[in-house]
């Protein structure tokens, strides 16, 4: 009943038949299917597919905060990346003594030669505290920046200007050696996860299962957030601020609960991103990157929750394809297709689809 | 005799100061207005957060020896006005006579350099905030509708409903059939019923005008300020609303600000003069209207 309110009979079906997909169908492909079949699905594939659902996630996050509070953030890959990095510092410990120096400590600690973990290392050999790292690190960041800037009436271009600031800082803070997350190499060459190996088909296999069904929550969760009446307010704020504190509302608490919320979703597609791609660096927080989350967005169409998904899906297959075949012409691909989409499709591909559904292209 | 009159109530209405009593006795409590009730269980007396105001007195606005300077030019100088319960009054005057300075006062927009603004007996709205006013009881409707446009007619009031409005209700919070009633009847009021589900910014102006004073209505206030309500709406509407108002007066305290005289001579008791930032004349409004000094600030400039 609870569910029936969120979606009708037909949404519900095509969910579903993504849950098969995610669920049945990638798995037999690479697990069953032998790898000389020319229907067996590559390691690289699945791979490649959990990325895209991370990314995903991290779309419908800063829908949630750009499309319906109105809030553009341009910095949202800080959180991606603090839950990467929070998660990773586990996967580090998981290492054990296997690494180069066969020293039961990250490499580049044995490198830059300390003796003792700093620390921001305290209890990271415990995969719930990482876990519970992954939610409140980035959570904490958004709420006190948020705070601010929200309560400052920091709004528009400006907000978004410094949240490119505040990630582009976090990134130079990161790339020192001192700051005790790797410099700029960051974290890589992660062995185990709970002590199971990583590399191998069923552990990749349980990563995809698990980020397909993470990205399922998220989108139900975000549903119920925009179709409840905190949902009608968040679009009220971002439609006629002034208007929605004569109502009596307090708009802080409402900016500052969906941004946290973003943040922290953000966090975990981050944590669930670092094993399968198996590395973490600083260029995560870079500029170029948050950027490219919001043009996801904007491709897909704000204001829905199915676009961003549908955006992450396209521009990063677009990614793939052109990546290898003309890889000196990506940012340039990736710049007009901004460009085209916010002169020509405001609403992004699922409200183009949704034009031509109600009849004809105005 | 009608000036007279005018001087009369001038002087009773607005030249006394406020009583106050701690306590209203059982005469008081006959007296009250019955909208002033408060909830069951809740004092009323004091408090401004959504409790009630105590209007014993009858009075549910007192402006007391209000002035406002910007620069030294007094916007609004040593004015004093007084609103029953339940009254619908009309304030005119020129341009710059402090129409909107004094609505400005008693939302909390501006903050006044001298005098005291009683809502009911107790609160000096002098001393709390926007929000804070709003929250009290005082709805006030700019010239310009400002409604949420991408939201239904139905939402709109949604939105504007009387309710616990912090976070954790908001995400939880589904409205039961009471609260479907009074929105439905609420749009019936406003002659909006058959477009409760058309997003608000499909609306004509002078619908909007009206869905936003419905969504003043949801909020329960007991005054409202209108200022110049039926700018840009056609005849029809007008009258309209002039009958939404009359049929208002009674239950809410209203101050409409208007320049067209055609209407305010279809809803108006009592009628205000401002000039220069004081009450220049004050009564029924063909009194007022063949007051000397009144016919000289409108035809004499």
């Amino acid at each position: 009943m609870m569910l029936g309110r969120l979606y009708g009979a037909k949404a519900w079906g095509a969910f579903a038949a993504a849950a098969a997909v995610v669920f049945v169908v990638v798995p037999v492909l690479n697990l069953a299917v032998p790898a000389s079949s020319p229907l067996h699905l590559s390691a690289f594939g699945v791979t490649l597919g959990g990325k895209i659902m991370c990314y995903m996630i991290v779309a419908v996050a800063l829908d949630l905060v750009w499309g319906y509070a109105g809030i553009l953030s341009l910095g949202h890959g800080l959180f991606f990346a603090l839950g990467g990095y929070a998660f990773g510092m586990y996967l580090m410990r998981q290492i054990g003594a296997d690494g180069q120096y066969h020293v039961d400590m990250p490499d580049f600690m044995v490198f830059l030669d300390w003796k003792t973990f700093p620390w921001q290392w305290w209890n990271s050999q415990s995969f719930l505290w990482c876990a519970f790292l992954v939610v409140a690190v980035p959570g904490i960041v958004a709420f006190v920046f948020g705070y601010f800037a929200f309560r400052s009436r920091v709004k528009g271009v400006y907000f978004s200007i410094i949240t490119q600031a505040l990630t582009f800082a976090v990134m130079l803070l990161f790339f020192r050696n001192a700051t005790g997350f790797g410099g700029n190499n960051g974290f890589t060459d992660f062995k185990r996860i709970l002590g199971i190996p990583i590399a191998t088909r069923e552990m990749r296999m349980a990563l995809f299962a698990i980020t397909g069904g993470v990205l399922a929550a998220t989108l139900l969760l975000a549903r119920f957030v925009v179709a409840s009446r905190f949902g009608r307010v968040l679009a009220a704020i971002r439609d006629a601020e002034a208007r929605v504190m004569s109502c009596g509302y307090d708009t802080l608490w409402y900016k500052l609960f969906v941004w946290t919320l973003s943040a922290i979703l953000c966090g975990i597609a981050g944590a669930l991103y670092v094993p399968q791609v198996g590395i973490i660096n600083p260029s995560e927080m870079s500029p170029a990157n948050s950027i490219e989350i919001a043009i996801w967005v904007a491709v897909g169409g704000r204001g829905t929750l199915v676009g961003p998904i549908v955006g992450a899906g396209l521009v990063n297959a677009a990614k793939s394809v052109f990546t290898v075949a003309f890889p000196e012409y990506w940012l340039y691909v990736l710049g007009g297709l901004f460009i085209a989409v916010t002169l020509f499709l405001p609403e992004g591909v699922v409200g183009l689809a949704r034009r031509v559904r109600r009849g004809g292209v105005r | 005799m009608r000036r007279e009159d005018a001087m009369a109530l001038e002087r009773s209405g607005a030249h006394e100061p406020p009583r106050r009593s701690a306590s209203p006795g059982p005469i008081a409590a006959l007296l009250r207005h019955p909208r002033s009730d408060p909830p069951a269980g809740e004092a009323s007396y004091g408090r401004v957060a959504g409790k009630g105001v105590d209007v014993a007195h009858g009075v549910v606005l007192y402006l007391e020896d209000i002035s406002v300077r910007f620069d030294g030019f007094a916007a609004l100088d040593h004015l004093s006005l007084a609103i029953d319960a339940g009254e619908l009054r009309c304030v005119i005057g020129p341009n710059g006579a402090g129409k909107t300075t004094m609505m400005d006062v008693i939302t909390g927009r501006t903050r006044p350099d001298e005098g005291r603004a009683w809502f009911g007996q107790s609160i000096d709205l002098t001393r709390y905030t926007e929000a804070q006013i709003a929250h009290a009881g005082i709805g006030r409707k700019f010239q310009k509708p400002t409604i949420f446009e991408r939201h239904t007619a139905f939402e709109n009031l949604e939105l504007a409903m009387k309710a616990d409005k912090r976070v954790r209700r908001t995400l939880f919070a589904r409205l039961d059939s009471a609260e479907r009633d009074r929105i439905a009847a609420m749009l019936e009021r406003v002659r909006l019923a058959h477009s409760a589900d058309r997003p608000a910014g499909l609306l004509s102006h002078g619908q909007k005008q009206w869905l936003e004073i419905a969504m003043l209505l949801m909020q329960e206030p007991r005054l409202l300020l209108l200022d110049e309500p039926v700018a840009g709406m056609s005849d029809e509407e007008r009258e309209r609303t002039a009958d939404l108002f009359v049929s208002l007066a009674g239950q809410h305290s209203l101050v409409v600000v208007e320049h067209d005289m055609a209407f305010i001579a279809k809803i108006a008791r009592k009628v205000t003069v401002l000039h220069e930032g004081r009450v220049l004349a004050e009564g029924p409004l063909e009194s007022v209207q063949a007051d000397p000094r009144v016919i000289e600030v409108y035809l004499g400039r």
